[in-house]
């Protein structure tokens, strides 16, 4: 791989290796604080887990969902009040709260996907639903939650009595054990092609990728070692992450989004239901966004009408900024997971410095057009955008 | 020395790997009409479109001597200021304006503030009148019939001060009564002193209003026919449009044609999808043995793609009727998937629009219509599918440096080519090759007819869809002939010529 290609497959990783070390100085380091960089994590969760269903969306041919911020609201609101007033166990809370997510989507995508209603316009309307149902449900109110095992499901950290009562060295451990899992796991692949005599890629290459990610999360662990240890919350971001990247990577399920989005009248021509990918596109979101729902109102520990505002800008934002095409028909979850988190360290580094809110605004509007800018142009020379 | 309006010298038009035009000449006189007739794809539209600055000057060699000058059209602007305007087979009308808006659309009358509605729908009308168009110049355009749009359009052209109208196939969607009235109109314009090109199949409109005739063959000018006389031969012309030597450009095979029906049709029956009165095929039937290719002849629009696709899992047109027998068996193909599974292929003749991912790789584009096939409980092998790729890359030699790359960056040949592998991949008994060999090489050409030779020789059924007659001849069992929705004529390729085809075809025509 040449230096051209390979900017141009890295860019945003550059970009946010660049950012990242630019708010590190600018903040004179605060930036790389333990508590910092857990926070970082913490309140980009629900950013990450709707730019995976996000992602299922735009990827049908750049069709976005704008309604998600509101079923967060909506289904915040359920989960606050029925913890407040009912005697229902928290599990059985969140139960119903995914199912209801569900039923959203299931609602959106019949529209979307079996009526053909534009999305745009559907999800427009259920911006509009979801928020009102949601503020009715509150009663115009901030509902607080108190029960300790819903806070504990999502916001806790982990936390092994005799090992981590001084520095959290669960979390190092767990660093440790995920990245040499990694390597190993890269030798055994490696292993498999080589004895069925398939095309390996250049060793060097592979295995410098590897180094850099293991970097990354022995640094990150050792970070959160010296706060508070691994956040739950985190494992639900990286198990949605991981699924997603699954299902968009590996599964024939997946493969069905991208071809929808390269090429939706050839989709159909080679056999495949088009309308039920939309169907599925739609539903997922509702239920990420469901579950945002719950680790936000866990981890502000209350609900009101005005939670979740603008989430579907962030999200659909993470998606640009990580490379997805805003025709649709490319873009991966580990794209996506770098835009989100670009996003997140441009808002934290601004707080740190004590920039201003509405410049934060500023910083991100122009990030996300340059973002989709490259992706326009460079779609330009390969003759996918008019 | 007869008055030229419009003199065409050398003209030379390349796309990237087809010469589409060379060397072609063009002369027309003032105040006649000209036809130009030809084979699809002979290079009548592109020539048209080289003279209106649709491609512009400099993306082809030769010159455009017009009104005596030498001509550089940059845009269709340019040309249309010098009085040329080209009506298109598509009409270029927006369905949702009205009659006024839609014939000054880019060429507005402008007032003081703004648009001058009064003057708009005033000038509108004075137009209309000339082409004989009764309507409001306020109706919307999807309210009124085909034909009259058309002559909206010729309206139009005349808002422009038209001198040289170029029409392409303007009668190819009219019914025979709104075509006598344009080809009428198009006399009395003649008699005012406007000179038009006219392109058409129709021979027997041809001989009606035009004075002389052009025949265009494989991108080069055959002859010019006079026909002031009003009396052509049109075998003559129907040599010139086909006559093409047949050499060995068809890969030799043994006729090995099986006993057993592979694939049978009865009295299908297909309406259009937006306008279910429509029959697009009307009461076809057909069959294909196995281990033999079946071609379908016939003009475009002939309902061929049309009873194709409807075949293939309804994926055209509605409330379709008819028999449907795959090995014996009577089938009912609710959706693609369902012709998928019975055995049924269909390879697009739009390759780029319905065939391929162009931003895919070669890879995800081949294993796309049967993905199962490399998949174990929903999850891709990729390694597999990889090898797959590999696999029909050496079988059908495309030419690619890896099965990674985009089908966006292949040649139209090698496109076609993944297209191919993509259906040969889903292991169909029986195919549909529409167009197959449309756009390509004449080498890519003959890889593709040595595939289809292949296939055929392991027992399957092709259908060939095409509309170059010299190769259903050259590589086909049995030919059928369609017009206009109608099988018109079945002949073993043995006794069939494409003079027979034609005859067929404009037989049917005058009926």
């Amino acid at each position: 791989m040449n230096t051209k290609t390979f900017i141009k497959k890295y860019t945003m990783v550059i970009a946010l290796g660049v950012v990242f070390i630019l708010f590190a100085v600018l903040t004179q380091g605060r930036l790389l604080y333990p508590q910092n960089l857990s926070n970082l994590l913490l309140q980009n969760a629900y950013v990450l887990v709707m730019a995976c269903g996000m992602l299922l969306c735009i990827l049908t041919g750049g069709n976005i969902d704008l309604s998600v911020g509101s079923t967060v609201c909506l289904v915040g609101a359920i989960a606050a009040q029925l913890l407040a007033n009912t005697g229902l166990h928290p599990v059985f809370v969140i139960l119903i709260c995914l199912l209801l997510s569900i039923v959203i989507g299931i609602w959106q995508g019949f529209w979307i996907g079996n009526v053909h209603i534009p999305p745009f316009i559907c999800t427009l309307a259920g911006m509009f639903l979801f928020r009102g149902l949601g503020r009715a449900i509150l009663g115009s109110k901030t509902v607080s939650i108190a029960n300790k095992t819903f806070l504990n499901i999502f916001a806790s950290y982990i936390n092994v009595p005799g090992l981590d009562d001084q520095v959290k060295w669960s979390a190092f451990i767990v660093g440790i054990v995920i990245s040499a899992l990694l390597i190993a796991n890269t030798f055994r692949a490696r292993a498999q092609k080589a004895k069925k005599g398939y095309k390996q890629s250049a060793a060097a290459s592979e295995f410098a990728k590897i180094a850099v990610i293991d970097a990354l999360i022995l640094f990150y662990t050792w970070k959160l070692a010296h706060y508070k240890g691994i956040p739950v919350m985190a494992l639900w971001v990286v198990a949605v992450c991981l699924i997603y990247a699954f299902i968009t990577s590996k599964t024939a399920f997946g493969r069905y989004f991208y071809a929808v989005g390269g090429n939706e009248k050839a989709t159909k021509l080679s056999g495949i239901n088009t309308e039920k990918v939309y169907f599925m596109a739609y539903t997922s979101m509702s239920l990420l966004a469901g579950l945002s729902g719950l680790l936000m109102a866990a981890r502000i520990g209350s609900v009101n009408g005005d939670t979740g505002n603008s989430f579907e800008m962030d999200a659909i934002g993470s998606c640009f900024i990580g490379g997805a095409s805003a025709y649709g028909g490319s873009g991966t979850v580990p794209g996506i997971i770098v835009g989100a988190i670009l996003l997140g360290v441009i808002n934290q580094g601004m707080s740190i410095i004590g920039l201003d809110n509405n410049w934060q605004y500023v910083v991100k509007g122009a990030v996300l057009l340059v973002a989709v800018i490259f992706d326009v142009v460079s779609n330009k020379k390969t003759g996918k955008a008019g | 020395m007869a008055d030229l309006i419009l003199e065409m010298k050398n003209i030379t038009k390349e796309f990237p790997g087809v010469k589409a035009l060379d060397q072609v000449n063009l002369k027309v006189e003032r105040g006649e009409i000209h036809a130009l007739v030809g084979e699809n794809g002979a290079g009548k539209s592109t020539l048209m479109n080289v003279l209106s600055g649709t491609y512009p000057f400099g993306s082809y060699t030769g010159d455009i001597v017009y009104n005596g000058e030498v001509c550089q059209f940059k845009t269709l602007r340019d040309s249309e200021e010098r009085g040329i305007v080209i009506i298109h087979q598509e009409l270029a009308l927006i369905p949702e304006l009205s009659i006024g808006e839609n014939m000054f659309l880019g060429n507005e009358r402008k007032g003081r503030f703004g648009i001058d509605w009064d003057r708009t729908y005033h000038e509108a009308e004075e137009h209309m009148r000339q082409v004989g168009l009764k309507e409001e110049s306020t109706t919307l355009i999807k309210d009124i019939g085909t034909g009259k749009q058309q002559l909206v359009e010729i309206a139009k052209a005349l808002s422009k001060q038209v001198k040289l109208l170029i029409l392409d196939e303007p009668t190819s969607s009219l019914n025979e009564e709104d075509a006598k009235m344009l080809l009428d109109l198009l006399l009395h314009f003649k008699q005012e002193g406007m000179t038009s090109i006219i392109i058409s199949h129709k021979l027997n409109e041809i001989s009606y209003v035009a004075d002389k005739i052009t025949v265009i063959r494989d991108g080069s000018t055959i002859e010019t026919i006079d026909n002031a006389d009003r009396n052509i031969n049109e075998d003559r012309i129907i040599q010139g449009m086909v006559g093409r030597e047949l050499s060995d450009r068809y890969p030799k095979r043994e006729h090995h044609v099986s006993d057993t029906v592979g694939m049978a049709v009865k009295n299908w029956s297909v309406h259009h999808p937006l306008y279910p009165e429509k029959k697009v095929v009307d009461n076809v039937s057909f069959n294909v043995h196995r281990g033999e290719i079946v071609g379908f002849s016939g003009l475009q629009g002939a309902g061929r793609t049309e009873l194709a696709m409807s075949i293939f899992g309804r994926s055209y047109g509605t409330d379709i009727s008819g028999e449907l027998t795959i090995d014996g068996k009577s089938r009912t193909l609710k959706t693609v998937r369902d012709a998928i599974e019975a055995g049924l292929a269909y390879v697009t003749e739009d390759r780029k629009g319905n065939g391929l991912i162009l931003t895919e790789s070669i890879a995800k584009n081949i294993t796309m219509s049967k993905l199962d096939k490399v998949c174990s409980k929903g999850v891709i092998d990729t390694d597999k599918e990889n090898a797959v790729a590999e696999e029909y890359k050496e079988k059908l030699r495309t030419k690619t440096p890896s099965v990674q790359q985009n089908v966006g960056n292949l040649s139209g040949g090698n496109q076609q080519k993944v297209l191919l592998s993509k259906w040969m991949f889903a292991d169909p008994e029986v195919l549909i090759l529409d167009e197959p060999t449309r756009g390509i090489d004449v080498g890519a050409k003959y890889e593709i007819y040595c595939i289809m030779n292949d296939l055929v020789a392991q027992g399957k059924s092709v259908i060939m869809i095409s509309s170059e007659m010299p190769e259903l001849l050259g590589m086909c069992d049995r030919i059928y002939v369609m017009n206009e929705g109608r099988m018109v004529a079945e002949m073993p390729a043995a006794e069939a010529t494409q003079e027979k085809i034609m005859a067929a075809i404009l037989q049917s025509d005058k009926q």
